[in-house]
């Protein structure tokens, strides 16, 4: 079977071809559509198995992250997004595609539009920097609990906020924090590595952003919406890490063949998961 | 007023105000203008809702705002907000809603400030709150917005000389006076009364005019040059005349407006293509040579070009971009441009709009390049420049560069292109004049690089709408700034849009590969007026410009003509092609029209509302300017050791040049900056374990097909201009070549770039020194085989406050772009493993005129470090041998700061120590500070495994190459002297951190 996958685009998505790439090196078909030709009905939702909400700064991001394409899902799209959801499809939210999810209401998916929000980063800053993350959650299909990824991130709003205590407590029991920021391995970086304490703040800036209890990426509790401040789409080949070269020299990375290292990078596994699974 | 206006004002909750990094970031702003008592402040949106014309005010209800203000305009896991109706008698009223109360605002404030933009100025948020609103299902509705500041303590009391503590904080923190206004208020029980202004336009002059010159002569003809800002000097307003005299008639207000575009220094060059009467001087004074130059482009850069004849350069110096082999199906397109003057004044909105505006010339060379990456190059005043210093009518260098550093992130980020190669540097001479480099590197298919008009094609354009924006940018940027230049040319000022520039991108690359247009430029500087007129250049074209978009009414014809409003391309649409075009363009909510035809006539025809309003020949357009002789001359450069100056202890000065501005870490920079979206980047601009070692050169994937790879550069020395502009100019490309070459990029495929930013070339020393460094570009680049491909000059760049004229050093920037056949050959510079063998490759001289060494440790004079072209070439080929074949480690070179400034950027990025000694360093003997911190060109430092030394070395035969030391664990860099006395031993740990030091201050 032929997985389908909807890039959704619009004015100021930029990480849509990317992401299409992603998917279609783990074998899936992908289509870039802009969002009109779903308002119009030219497409319908229900057509593709896969939504990925790509990065970017949908509509300029000018009155919030993500605030005008969610409203426009959520006032234009509600149904034929609820029945995606709810038919167990996969929905996939990357930066600004998680604030758009966010935004939503889809993630954490409570039904609660004030659970959680992705709010200006601490540093006041736009930045780019790469992250390693580790998977926490025990209920997902794509990801595995413990899994150290590496990626870069690189936006100015997302510092994960709750709205109370209770909502934290939720989302762990729920088994809903996918991914926790952790500090880098000895050596990279200068920060002192730790991955015991569930909850430990690694700090700025291996949390880089402030995230409460580190948390790069959420679930919603049936565990088929996922959104992260990452960007896995950056991080598919070898040679997308900053750290090739210094792989290569220390004798860690053979890259040989030409593009050999493609689909070697942490974050192709997401993509390969969830076509896998799309597919069974 | 005459409509009822909603205000809602969004703002922090109380739980989210002890994180809330608005607050905080204006506080610190406050902390750095010296302030003793910083008062604590809350920032909130403004948001004014009103119905257009008054008629859909009905539909703007409590109870819908209510929805408005939850979905759109804030944020409720963080925010609160509270409506207030201002009726049209100017009466504020406080309304409650079912989520909001109306005593819920900030309290016990002491001041507010309500900060909006001026009428005119472009305003993004309003184009998304109107796309929000309208799926909301509430059309006809005008938004305009506020940022709002609540001031907790009183700061009146603060001494500030000259002027009120609010005006310091207005103009310094808050705003800035030429496109934002701010009102005051003190009275907490009182409701803000600050109001946007809805309506614009109207007042315009649209009658046709004349301008009677006929009979004028000298200063009657200079002073419509000056009145009309039209930068036109005596000879050319005489061939305006005498071109009109002889048809008869006068002409109109849009045609001098026209030609006075086209002639314009930034549009045409004339300088650089003037006839040139070159004097050389000895040092006595006395004449030593005199030569005539017909054209300096032709004889220099461009012959440069011809000479080198490369078969990979596909285009070059005609389309807005120069245009490389990538491979077979691909082309690479490269081009840099300054901004200069517009950042001067509007640092972010300056900055922004000179990515976009070079973005555009990616969008517009051949039929439509796809924009990959960004560069980005600056000179600024010193950050630390005391406040009280600071000449009147310049802004503070820390302010340029905050702002610039913020414009070129949010346009280039929200563009999705990433910004990832680059430079700052500082010297007090850019405080009055700062330069703003932005490059723009672009990919598109062989077959769409070439493209033609033909006669009965419609002339569309595409994209934003046209306002007051931007009048007179091209004539403002070929003069000098003054202290006057913030008031008078306010208007030159743009505010980009990147997001209308996103869906052009969009729009345009779908409809090239549709293949729904035959040419296509971008709007820059002169608006239509340079983008038609260059279009038409050899079939004519007419423009009907009633027809053009507007952002609002009452532009007159002329204003309509030479607006430099952004996100605008013109393409010539086949008439069969309008329709789909038009069609696709809706499809992606981008606004593109027909405003008139290509004739086949051979002139220039403007039409407003049926009336003919322009009506030029395209030949005197084109080639009518007459060219002036200009003077020039050339001082022999003074050779010598020069002033060597007493200096400390040499561990001493390598943390001082490390610390220096120019050498010190960009990081604080670098990383606000996405240089890594669209999943191409293979080598980062910031490298090592601890990713922050600064890399040589940056590489990119263009294509998810191909291995092969683009990596780039620059170099840039203005110091050695000072001196000797010639060397300046072997230096810095000598520079551009080893930042590809140390990454691994190919010295034989290499394009290069030229941008000269120069003093005022009406003096002859100025100008001399542009013949001189145009000759050693072209000496170097014939020498290298390295073509230019496209370049542009900015002259001029002085700042006048009273009678004294502050002119930039001479600032030539060369950009270098390689192609490699694969990524897997690139290395980065940072030390990989303990007890690598260090080599160094290329002559250690003392050359120390100019040097980062002279400059921090009070120098002076002396010999600008030069280059043996042929030699060099060689070297740059072993090199890039030695890394294809995977023999080096790590490759970095040796440039400001000389080797011991590299040496240490390599062992603290890769966070290994090492050892050297100075005895084995190629070259002549010298003293320790000579061979640890000359820049003399063409080196390299290489990290090599030491069972392939030999293998190495034999590559270099013939060359200056030698072993000089290796890397260790210790945590230091050692150099040791003949006897093998420890000349220098500082531990990685301080060395980096004197490094970061500037970093550490733009964070704070």
């Amino acid at each position: 079977m032929s997985v389908r996958v909807l890039v959704l685009r619009t004015a100021g998505t930029n990480c849509d071809y990317e992401t299409a790439h992603a998917f279609e090196l783990a074998g899936a078909q992908t289509e870039r559509l802009h969002v009109r030709a779903l308002l119009e009905g030219v497409r319908k939702l229900d057509e593709y198995h896969i939504l990925a909400l790509p990065g970017g700064f949908s509509y300029g991001d000018d009155l919030g992250a993500g605030t005008v394409l969610a409203n426009q899902l959520g006032t234009r799209l509600q149904d034929p997004l609820a029945r995606f959801v709810d038919s167990g499809r996969q929905v996939l939210g990357i930066c600004n595609g998680f604030q758009v999810l966010v935004r939503l209401g889809l993630l954490p998916g409570m039904g609660d539009e004030k659970a959680v929000s992705l709010v200006e980063n601490t540093s006041g800053l736009f930045e780019d920097r790469w992250v390693r993350l580790r998977v926490d959650t025990d209920r997902s299909a794509v990801l595995e609990q413990g899994d150290l990824i590496e990626m870069p991130v690189a936006h100015k709003e997302g510092r994960l906020v709750v709205s109370s205590p209770e909502v934290l407590e939720k989302l762990r029991d729920q088994g809903q924090i996918a991914l926790r920021y952790v500090s880098l391995p000895n050596g990279e970086s200068g920060d002192e590595a730790s991955s015991s304490a569930e909850a430990q703040d690694p700090g700025y800036p291996a949390n880089p952003n402030g995230s409460i209890e580190s948390i790069a990426g959420l679930q919603n509790p049936a565990g088929n919406v996922l959104g992260m401040m990452p960007h896995p789409e950056r991080h598919l080949r070898a040679l997308h890490h900053p750290q090739w070269t210094r792989r290569r020299a220390l004798g860690e990375l053979s890259v040989s063949a030409e593009g050999g290292d493609w689909r070697q990078g942490d974050g192709f596994r997401i993509f390969a998961r969830m076509v896998e699974k799309a597919r069974s | 007023m005459n409509a009822t206006i909603w205000q809602v004002e969004v703002y922090p909750l109380e739980s989210a105000l002890q994180d809330d990094p608005r607050g905080k970031s204006i506080e610190g702003e406050i902390r750095s203008l010296g302030w003793r008592q910083v008062p604590r402040v809350i920032v909130s949106d403004v948001y004014y809702l009103t119905g257009q014309n008054g008629s859909a005010a009905g539909s703007l209800e409590a109870g819908c705002l209510d929805d408005i203000a939850r979905k759109l305009f804030s944020d409720p896991v963080i925010q609160k907000y509270r409506f207030t109706r201002i009726s049209p008698d100017g009466n504020v009223v406080p309304v409650a809603t079912p989520s909001s109360t109306i005593d819920d605002s900030p309290r016990g404030w002491a001041h507010r400030a309500t900060v909006l933009k001026r009428p005119g100025v472009m305003d993004p948020v309003e184009a998304s709150a109107l796309h929000g609103l309208a799926d909301l299902d509430i059309e006809g509705v005008s938004v305009r917005t506020a940022q709002r500041y609540y001031f907790y303590g009183n700061f009146q009391s603060e001494a500030v000389e000259g002027a009120g503590t609010r005006d310091v904080l207005a103009a310094k923190v808050l705003s800035n006076p030429v496109i934002e206004e701010v009102v005051w208020e003190d009275d907490a029980s009182q409701e803000a009364k600050a109001l946007p202004v809805f309506t614009l336009g109207g007042g315009a002059d649209v009658e046709k005019v004349v301008v009677p010159l006929r009979n004028l002569e000298g200063e009657a003809l200079l002073e419509i040059s000056e009145k009309g800002q039209l930068s036109l000097n005596l000879e050319e307003m005489e061939a305006i005349r005498d071109h009109f005299a002889s048809l008869g008639r006068d002409p109109t207000d849009i045609e001098i407006e026209t030609l006075a575009q086209t002639w314009s220094e930034h549009c045409c060059h004339k300088t650089f293509t003037g006839n040139i009467d070159l004097r050389r001087v000895g040092a006595d004074g006395s004449e030593i040579g005199r030569e005539t130059i017909d054209n300096l482009l032709k004889e220099t850069i461009r012959r440069a070009t011809e000479t080198i004849d490369a078969p990979w350069c596909l285009s070059v110096f005609h389309d807005n971009a120069g245009v490389i082999a990538f491979d077979e199906k691909y082309g690479i397109t490269f081009k840099v441009e300054t901004h200069n003057h517009p950042s001067a004044i509007e640092p972010y909105g300056g900055a922004g709009t000179g990515i976009g505006g070079v973005i555009r010339d990616t969008l517009g060379t051949g039929l439509g390049a796809k924009p990959i990456v960004n560069t980005d190059v600056f000179c600024f005043g010193p950050v630390d420049f005391p406040r009280e210093d600071l000449p009147a009518g310049t802004l503070h260098p820390l302010r340029v560069l905050r702002g610039v550093v913020s414009g070129v992130r949010d346009y280039g980020n929200r563009m999705g292109i990433p910004t990832a190669s680059g430079a700052v540097y500082f010297d007090d001479r850019y405080l009055g004049n700062p330069l703003v480099y932005a490059g723009s590197v672009g990919i598109l298919p062989r077959d769409c690089i070439d493209k033609e008009v033909h006669a009965g094609d419609l002339i569309y354009a595409l994209g934003g709408r046209t306002g007051r924006d931007g009048i007179h940018g091209a004539t403002f940027s070929s003069v000098e700034l003054t202290e006057e230049s913030e008031e008078v040319s306010s208007g030159a000022v743009q505010i980009g849009n990147a997001i209308t520039e996103k869906k052009v991108l969009d729009v345009l690359l779908e409809a090239r590969d549709r293949r729904l247009f035959r040419c296509v430029t971008d709007c820059g500087a002169g608006g239509f007026s340079s983008a038609v007129g260059e279009m038409g250049e050899e079939v004519g074209a007419r423009v009907e410009l009633e027809r053009v978009p507007l952002k609002y009414h009452g532009l007159s014809y002329t204003e309509i003509w030479i607006s430099e409003a952004q996100e605008r391309m013109v393409v010539a649409v086949p008439p069969e092609k309008a329709a789909e075009l038009e069609s696709l363009a809706a499809s992606e909510e981008v606004d593109c029209t027909a405003i008139g035809e290509f004739t086949g006539s051979g002139r220039l025809e403007l039409n407003f509302r049926g009336e003919c309003v322009g009506d030029l020949d395209m030949k005197f357009l084109h080639d009518g300017i007459p060219r002036v002789p200009l003077q020039a001359t050339v001082q022999e450069a003074q050779a010598g050791p020069g002033h060597f100056p007493e200096a400390a202890a040499p561990g001493e000065t390598l943390k001082r040049l490390l610390g220096s501005p120019n050498i010190a870490s960009k990081e604080w920079v670098i990383r606000q900056y996405d240089h890594e979206v669209q999943g191409q980047s293979v080598l980062k601009p910031l490298q090592g374990p601890g990713r922050d070692g600064p890399g040589d050169g940056v590489a990119f994937t263009p294509r998810y097909d191909s291995d092969r790879a683009i990596v780039i550069g620059c170099g840039m020395n203005p110091c050695y201009g000072d001196l000797d502009a010639y060397r300046m100019a072997l230096s810095a490309i000598d520079e551009a070549m080893r930042n590809v070459v140390a990454a691994g990029g190919d010295p034989e495929r290499t394009a290069l770039l030229d941008n000269f930013s120069w003093g005022n070339t009406r003096r002859p020393e100025v100008l001399g020194q542009l013949v001189e460094a145009a000759r050693g570009c072209h000496d170097a680049a014939v020498g290298l085989g390295t073509p230019f491909v496209s370049g542009k000059d900015s002259l001029n760049n002085e700042f006048r406050v009273g009678d004294r004229v502050i002119s930039i050093p001479p600032t030539l920037l060369v950009s270098s772009l390689s192609i490699v056949d694969s990524a897997q050959t690139l290395t980065s510079m940072e030390f990989k493993r303990s007890g690598s063998v260090l080599v160094l490759v290329g002559e250690t001289l003392p050359e120390l005129g100019g040097s980062h060494f002279f400059r921090v440790c009070g120098g002076s004079g002396g010999e600008v470090p030069g280059v043996d072209v042929p030699r060099a070439r060689e070297i740059f080929r072993s090199v890039h041998k030695a890394i294809r074949n995977g023999l080096v480690l790590s490759a970095h070179d040796p440039s400001e700061g000389g080797l011991a400034v590299a040496a240490a950027e390599m062992a603290f990025a890769g966070e290994l120590g090492c050892e050297i000694e100075l005895a084995k360093i190629p070259g002549p003997e010298a003293d320790a500070e000579t061979l640890l911190f000359s820049e003399s060109n063409s080196r390299f430092l290489l990290e090599v495994d030491v069972d392939r030394v030999s293998e190495l070395l034999a590559l270099f035969e013939g060359l200056p190459a030698a072993v000089i030391g290796k890397t260790t664990q210790e945590a230091s860099v050692r150099v040791l002297n003949a006897e093998g006395q420890e000349v220098l031993c500082e531990g990685l740990v301080e060395l980096k951190e004197a490094w970061k030091s500037l970093s550490c201050f733009l964070s704070e």
